[in-house]
């Protein structure tokens, strides 16, 4: 019990230990390569796996999307041959692609505040002294995550229907799986999903706070909700900042929740988000279409990612 | 939960028990009851609304077909669980234990090997100075970047030309990858594993190998376990790959078996009952598995976020 403890105290240290590495760094040079062959035993085989299951997929994806299908007439055999950026053209023609684009942007401009927002809320109230049997309320909500996408859109779906429903006196009533609520319903499930495991990273940020910094504050009469504003939050930007961008790449790349809806809603289009625009591409079967669907949205999520961290951290610097 | 020392987390600040429990009165005053109301029963409604889903799930596995619709949704009628779990089990010769059987390899087997390459390469980019250090380090980062679902599709086509789709491995060998895993361990490994440690090591006479699997590993362990923990959520979650790569139903996780019932409930409704309880079966082993590491990863979580 008491080695992780010491060994995280260790990694609070670490954090703060520029110096030392940098001393590091300046004797580095004169010091040849040792130990090359210990290094390659220890790098290779995650690099390996890497570059077969990372790189060359990434780069096998962007040589498909660069050919097309020709065919010898009408019935002759089909040949793959180089077609520029012909599949990018169709891509950007592709009207029902973007609209899943567009969806899953306002869904995550409308669910990933409200989710982490009600992950820092909680988070926040579990690491102030406001609140009894914490240990009771982390558990609890954070047992929703170990619920998969696939089994909680099970789940929801029944909850969400008409006649199957233990609310059914709601569900009467407001449809939830109707063309106008369901991408909120979905949201729903994936806020229930995910509250508890961001709420999980942020109180972990927050412990790792010393107390002795806003003792002084509290000491001043600060309240709970200034204390909250003006230190802890502050200070757990960074842990904030990581859930977003997980968050931001989760919401892109939605698929199993929607998929799943699909048997309870027929709102729920075969081009609904993104990545099922790229699967029902490929069951088409057009492999090069998909491929080219794929690495736009592989890189918009890059992209977008990449920018808020960014984004973030010049905000921070300031 | 209880049953566990006391979590790191509120050992960690020390101070903080013994604080707590001496000038607990006068500050409990200090914070006003209204406060004090007001967080009690937000946490309140938000416990309902995260495990009444799972409570509603529990009694639904529980009633037999004619009460499902019946009988009051949120309580039990006749407890017959074991007899539905039993039913589910015989359903076309036990497919379903079969479907977990997988999960447990895919997740299992998946996120043990991949957490040992992810914690020697972290710790070889902590420990190690080399040319193209850096560089290693950089790509990986820019591979948390890249979602798993995005290459889903190339991984497809490249197990097709080599006819390795619709076999284990198709689902196994991708999901051995975290560059997630290596970040945190390269971070967890250079604040955790003194130098000194290893130099001492090396004097004994060890070689460079050995004194990680017998020395460092050891105070890398609250990392690699929440690595672990976070890789076999991640397989046992995932679903696109094995949607996409797999058509022999005897290879499904439990995931993708679940959903194809669900998909095909209206054409044999009684499906509809094994879906319920094969969902509730499912998120047993992620629960206890949560709940028996949970002091090991609540540590290695806070060191990630910390960076």
């Amino acid at each position: 019990m008491s080695a992780p403890a010491a060994s995280l105290t260790d990694a609070r240290g670490g954090a703060a230990r520029p110096s030392k590495s940098r001393a590091r760094r300046s004797r580095a040079p004169k010091v040849r390569v040792h130990h090359t062959g210990a290094i390659l035993a220890f790098v290779l085989p995650f690099g390996i796996l890497f570059g077969l299951f990372y790189l060359v997929p990434i780069g096998y994806a962007i040589y498909e999307s660069l050919l097309v299908i020709k065919r010898e007439g009408t019935f002759g055999a089909a040949t793959e041959v180089f077609g520029g950026f012909t599949q990018y053209f169709l891509v950007f023609q592709n009207g029902p692609f973007w609209q899943s684009i567009g969806r899953v942007l306002m869904f995550g401009v409308v669910q990933v505040p409200i989710m982490l927002g009600l992950a820092l809320l909680f988070a926040l109230l579990l690491d102030s002294p406001l609140l009894r049997g914490k240990r009771f309320f982390r558990l609890a909500f954070f047992v929703p995550y170990a619920v998969p996408g696939v089994i909680a859109a099970i789940m929801w779906g029944y909850l969400y229907s008409p006649n199957l429903s233990p609310f059914s006196a709601v569900t009467e009533n407001i449809n939830f799986l109707s063309a106008d609520l369901v991408l909120w319903s979905i949201a729903n499930v994936v806020t229930w999903v995910y509250v508890g495991y961001n709420m999980l990273i942020i109180y972990s940020a927050l412990l790792a706070i010393p107390t002795e910094l806003y003792e002084a504050a509290r000491l001043d009469g600060a309240g709970q909700l200034r204390i909250a504003w003006s230190v802890k939050i502050p200070l757990i930007m960074p842990a904030i900042v990581l859930t977003a961008i997980f968050s931001i790449i989760g919401t892109l790349q939605l698929l199993a929740e929607p998929q799943v809806f699909r048997s309870f809603s027929s709102a729920v289009t075969s081009t609904f988000t993104p990545n099922l625009t790229v699967y029902s591409t490929s069951s088409i079967p057009n492999f090069n279409l998909a491929a080219a669907f794929s690495v736009v949205l592989a890189l918009a999520t890059f992209i977008l990612s990449f920018t808020f961290l960014k984004f973030t951290q010049r905000k921070e610097a300031q | 939960m209880s049953t566990m020392s006391p979590a790191p987390a509120e050992q960690k600040r020390g101070i903080r028990p013994a604080q707590s429990k001496m000038p607990q009165a006068p500050r409990a005053q200090r914070e006003s009851p209204l406060a004090r109301g007001g967080a009690l029963i937000v946490m309140g409604v938000f416990t309902l609304y995260f495990l009444v889903p799972i409570w509603w799930l529990l009694v639904a596995a529980s009633k037999n077909r004619s009460q499902f619709n019946t009988t009051n949704p949120l309580w039990f009628a006749d407890f017959s669980l074991f007899e539905n779990i039993g039913n589910l089990v015989a359903y076309r010769d036990g497919v379903y234990l079969k479907w977990l059987l997988n999960s447990a390899l895919y997740a299992g087997g998946g996120a043990a090997i991949g957490t040992i390459i992810a914690g020697m390469c972290g710790y070889a980019l902590a420990k190690y100075r080399f040319p193209g250090r850096e560089l290693i380090f950089n790509v990986v980062l820019g591979g948390v970047l890249v979602p798993a679902t995005a290459l889903a599709l190339p991984l497809f086509l490249i197990f097709s030309q080599i006819s390795l789709t619709n076999t284990f491995w198709s689902v196994f060998l991708p999901s051995l990858v975290s560059p997630f895993g290596v970040y945190l361990a390269r971070i967890y490994a250079s604040a955790s594993v003194p130098d000194e440690l290893i130099e001492a090591a090396r004097l004994d006479g060890a070689g460079e190998v050995r004194t990680f699997f017998t020395v460092s590993v050891r105070m890398m362990v609250p990392a690699l376990v929440t690595v672990f923990l976070f890789q076999f959520v991640a397989i046992w979650n995932n679903f696109f790959l094995p949607l996409i790569m797999l058509r022999d139903e005897t290879l499904f996780p439990v995931t993708l078996g679940l959903y194809a019932w669900n998909s095909q409930v209206n054409q044999i409704p009684v499906l509809r009952d094994y879906v319920l309880i094969g969902a509730l079966l499912s998120i047993i082993p992620l629960i206890i598995i949560f709940l028996l590491l949970q002091r090991f990863w609540r540590n290695g979580l806070s060191a990630g976020s910390v960076k």
